[in-house]
């Protein structure tokens, strides 16, 4: 079963070397290192145009870059932040260190396969970031919608949908690596409800990607050929259909929006546990809840199409399937806290990150179920309301899901602690931050400011004003983060092998831990959150 | 007996909160109450729930924080089915009422009427320029009956034009009369575009190769934003006109000013 892994070390480029982090590893937790740092760097590209929109709507009128430059920028801003940063950090770089410790494998399935997927990442971004510089990104948002996508500059296009075209192959490698991993590589006598919630998560998020990122693929070579050979696909004035590239679309990226919770539900399940002393409350429940999520979010599409001619039969179909997802979610919720209830909790950086994931993530929820009624949709839809709610879940929700498990496994990644009053600075500026940026954005929604707009009526200056400022004290809070990763790489206080005293496999082994992941064989772990009915040792 | 007197308090504190609310732009149309009704309705769930959970979030981390030197685990408590059961059925309840709830209300705003009467579809004349087959509904205010007053909407990179068959108008701004059913037949022919009136709570994408159809009473005098809400290229933000509503006095001597002369 572990044929693949039994590879010589010194086949492994640059074996113990900084330099492994640029070869083509195929060492699992350098993978997921890579995926870690690629992500961020682009999370700090995104952060820049992010700030670039909020300065052009400091002022009502469009008076910092031009309307055609904005537009890239709103482009790319989305398109970066959901594809070269939440996606492969929350999947790639989360499930390829972790995964194989969870299965007690010492690689994934496929690590070349791994090493390529993780490889198509830096030249996509790399090319979406030069389309700035010949002749112009992008302008028809991330979601490319057609005709408009079909009349703005070509070859900004055309990178666009190949970067794309590129990660989400990335990301189809990445989901059949981790479904086989998690099927096929588990330790001997390792039942499935015995795996740590985070394998549940990718494995659902995984089947998710195999299922629906192919669909977006397909539709954005229809595209091109539209741009290209003038097809009439999407193009209604040779006969094409435009809505048609919307259902399309939406059967990949509402699906997208789970691919990028799901995996964050499964990383909040594995840090609350450990901080608050406690057993995971109803796993069974979490895990089925997990398949119902992925079910339902597959059919929920054309709830981002309630003002696109949508019938009414379709449209109460899509209302009703999904407010349902909020049944599976709301039972995540509660079975966090009741895993809080009762525990020893320790407020550090990593539990007030992912309380305040719970705190965003529940504002997003009710926000959501309100989206998905169809009259209430049809007065905010594309406003900024729909924007807070949607950053109010990715950014609220996932982002502080990330930042919580850089917090929690940073020691196991180099063995030493993050500097933990830094973390608290981190996370109040990160906290107040993101809430006055978003929160009002709500209120400018339902009174009249649509989105993917460089002005607007001066009566909403002010509203936009605090938004800005939420901004840059977000655009400030990645400072205190970068100097406290960077300086304790070196100078942090030593971590141990498990300074949290955690039950789940990958702490039962060195921090960092050896090529193959453990010394000896895999250790059997039949409770990894048995906390209170296994000895730990303090 | 703590936590009925909680969730007591909670739902009172939710249904004052919700009744009290004031986040919406002024009402003017027929539409407007009932969406605003829906909107308290869901704020009102919303506080209870987000004040709830927050509530018990906040106390945990207060009540169960760790105190230094104590290194020993919580209660090992592993799950309790009928409390899972509970918290299972709480949200199917709320999200089964609430999507009864915006049902009723989606019927109410005649969203339901082309499905229940294909008067909209009909009322389009065969020979409308560049309608397809296909007329794609949008909210209708009062269902089976037809318009009082019809406009013709094009969309386009960046304008409005709006054409009234009665009387030949081509205006760049809506002019309607207070309290009649109006019905818009809209059409794009470059990008797609949004109608959107905040004030009327209604919006409707303008397709082009197909057209759609939205229907609206307003029920207040005024001028009131037009807002394209698609992003149809870089002065997409500029996109925006006024809708005036007038009394029936005003709105017939605007027509007549504005009728050309018949040559």
């Amino acid at each position: 079963m572990e044929s693949t892994t039994e590879l010589p070390v010194s086949l492994l480029p640059n074996h113990g070397s900084w330099l492994r982090y640029l070869s083509f590893s195929l060492d699992h937790k350098v993978v997921g290192i890579q995926y870690l740092v690629t992500g961020f760097l682009f999370y700090l590209v995104g952060g820049v145009l992010a700030g670039m929109i909020r300065t052009e709507l400091a002022t009502p009128i469009s008076d910092y870059i031009s309307r055609e430059v904005y537009n890239e920028v709103l482009t790319m801003h989305g398109t970066i932040m959901i594809f070269l940063w939440i996606v492969p950090v929350v999947n790639g770089a989360f499930g390829n260190y972790l995964i194989p410790f969870y299965v007690g494998a010492r690689d994934m399935a496929f690590p070349r396969l791994n090493a390529v997927a993780f490889w198509m990442i830096p030249p996509a971004g790399l090319l979406l970031i030069a389309s700035f510089f010949i002749g112009g990104a992008s302008q028809s948002g991330w979601t490319a919608y057609p005709p408009l996508s079909l009349r703005t500059p070509a070859l900004g296009q055309l990178i666009w949908i190949f970067s794309v075209l590129l990660l989400g192959g990335s990301s189809i490698l990445g989901g059949i690596n981790f479904i086989v991993t998690i099927l096929k590589l588990r330790r001997p006598g390792l039942k499935m409800m015995q795996l740590p919630m985070y394998c549940w998560a990718m494995l659902g998020t995984s089947v998710l990607v195999v299922l629906s990122t192919p669909v977006l693929a397909g539709t954005l070579v229809m595209l091109a050929f539209d741009i290209v050979a003038h097809t009439g696909f999407f193009n209604p004035t040779i006969g094409g259909n435009a809505v048609v590239y919307q259902h399309l679309f939406w059967f990949y990226s509402h699906p997208a929006v789970y691919i990028m919770v799901l995996p964050a539900f499964g990383l909040v399940s594995e840090i609350l546990p450990v901080h608050a002393r406690k057993p995971l409350f109803g796993y069974t429940t979490m895990v089925y809840s997990i398949l119902a999520i992925v079910f339902l979010g597959l059919i929920v599409w054309a709830h981002h199409m309630f003002t696109s001619g949508t019938p009414p039969w379709m449209r109460l179909f899509f209302t009703i399937a999904t407010s349902f997802i909020a049944v599976p979610t709301g039972i995540k919720f509660f079975n966090w806290l009741a895993t809080l209830w009762g525990g020893k909790i320790a407020l550090n950086s990593a539990i007030l990150f992912a309380c305040a994931f719970i705190v965003n993530f529940v504002l997003g929820g009710i926000t959501g179920v309100a989206l998905a009624q169809v009259p209430f949709d049809i007065h905010v839809h594309d406003t900024y309301f729909v924007v807070a709610h949607f950053h109010y879940i990715v950014y609220g929700g996932t982002v502080f899901i990330i930042f919580s498990a850089i917090y929690h496994w940073y020691p196991k990644f180099t063995g030493r602690m993050l500097n933990e009053p830094l973390g608290v600075f981190h996370f109040v500026l990160t906290f107040v931050g993101f809430n006055l940026c978003f929160g009002p954005q709500h209120w400018l929604g339902m009174n009249g400011m649509p989105r993917r707009v460089s002005e607007y009526d001066p009566q909403f200056t002010l509203m936009n004003q605090i938004s800005s400022v939420g901004a840059l004290l977000m655009a400030l809070s990645t400072l205190p983060f970068l100097i406290n990763v960077i300086h304790s790489a070196w100078h942090g206080r030593l971590a141990g092998d498990n300074p949290w005293r955690a039950l789940t496999p990958e702490w039962l082994t060195s921090s960092p831990p050896p090529v193959e992941n453990w010394a000896g064989p895999a250790p059997h772990v039949e409770h990894p959150y048995g906390y209170g009915l296994v000895e730990t040792t303090p | 007996m703590i936590t009925f007197l909680v969730s007591v308090g909670l739902i009172l504190i939710g249904l004052v909160v919700g009744q009290r609310v004031d986040m919406l732009p002024l009402q003017a149309s027929v539409n407007a109450p009932v969406y605003d009704e829906l909107f308290r309705v869901l704020f009102s769930i919303g506080t209870m729930l987000f004040l709830g959970i927050i509530g018990l979030l906040l106390y945990s981390l207060v009540r169960f924080r760790r105190q230094a030197g104590d290194f020993g685990d919580g209660a090992a408590v592993e799950g309790n089915l009928p409390l899972e059961i509970v918290w299972t059925a709480i949200p199917a309840v709320v999200v089964l009422f609430v999507g009864l709830y915006s049902y009723n209300i989606y019927e109410r705003m005649g969203g339901m009427a082309p499905l229940a009467d294909h008067s909209v579809m009909h009322s389009m004349p065969a020979s409308d320029p560049g309608s397809g087959d296909r007329v794609w509904g949008g909210i209708s205010t009062v269902s089976g009956e037809s318009a009082d007053l019809t406009v013709d909407v094009t969309a386009l990179q960046f304008a409005f034009i709006f054409h009234y068959p009665t009387g030949n108008i081509t205006s760049g701004e809506l002019h309607v009369p207070e309290g009649e059913k109006v019905e818009l037949r809209m059409k794009a022919n470059d990008v797609i575009h949004a109608f959107w009136v905040p004030q009327f709570r209604i919006k409707q994408d303008i397709i082009p190769g197909q057209p759609t159809v939205l229907t609206f009473t307003a029920n207040r005098p005024g001028t009131y934003p037009i807002i394209c809400a698609e992003l149809c290229g870089p002065y997409h933000g500029g996109m925006r006109t006024s809708v005036v509503v007038h009394d029936r006095g005003d709105f017939d001597q605007w027509l007549t000013k504005n009728t050309p002369p018949v040559t």
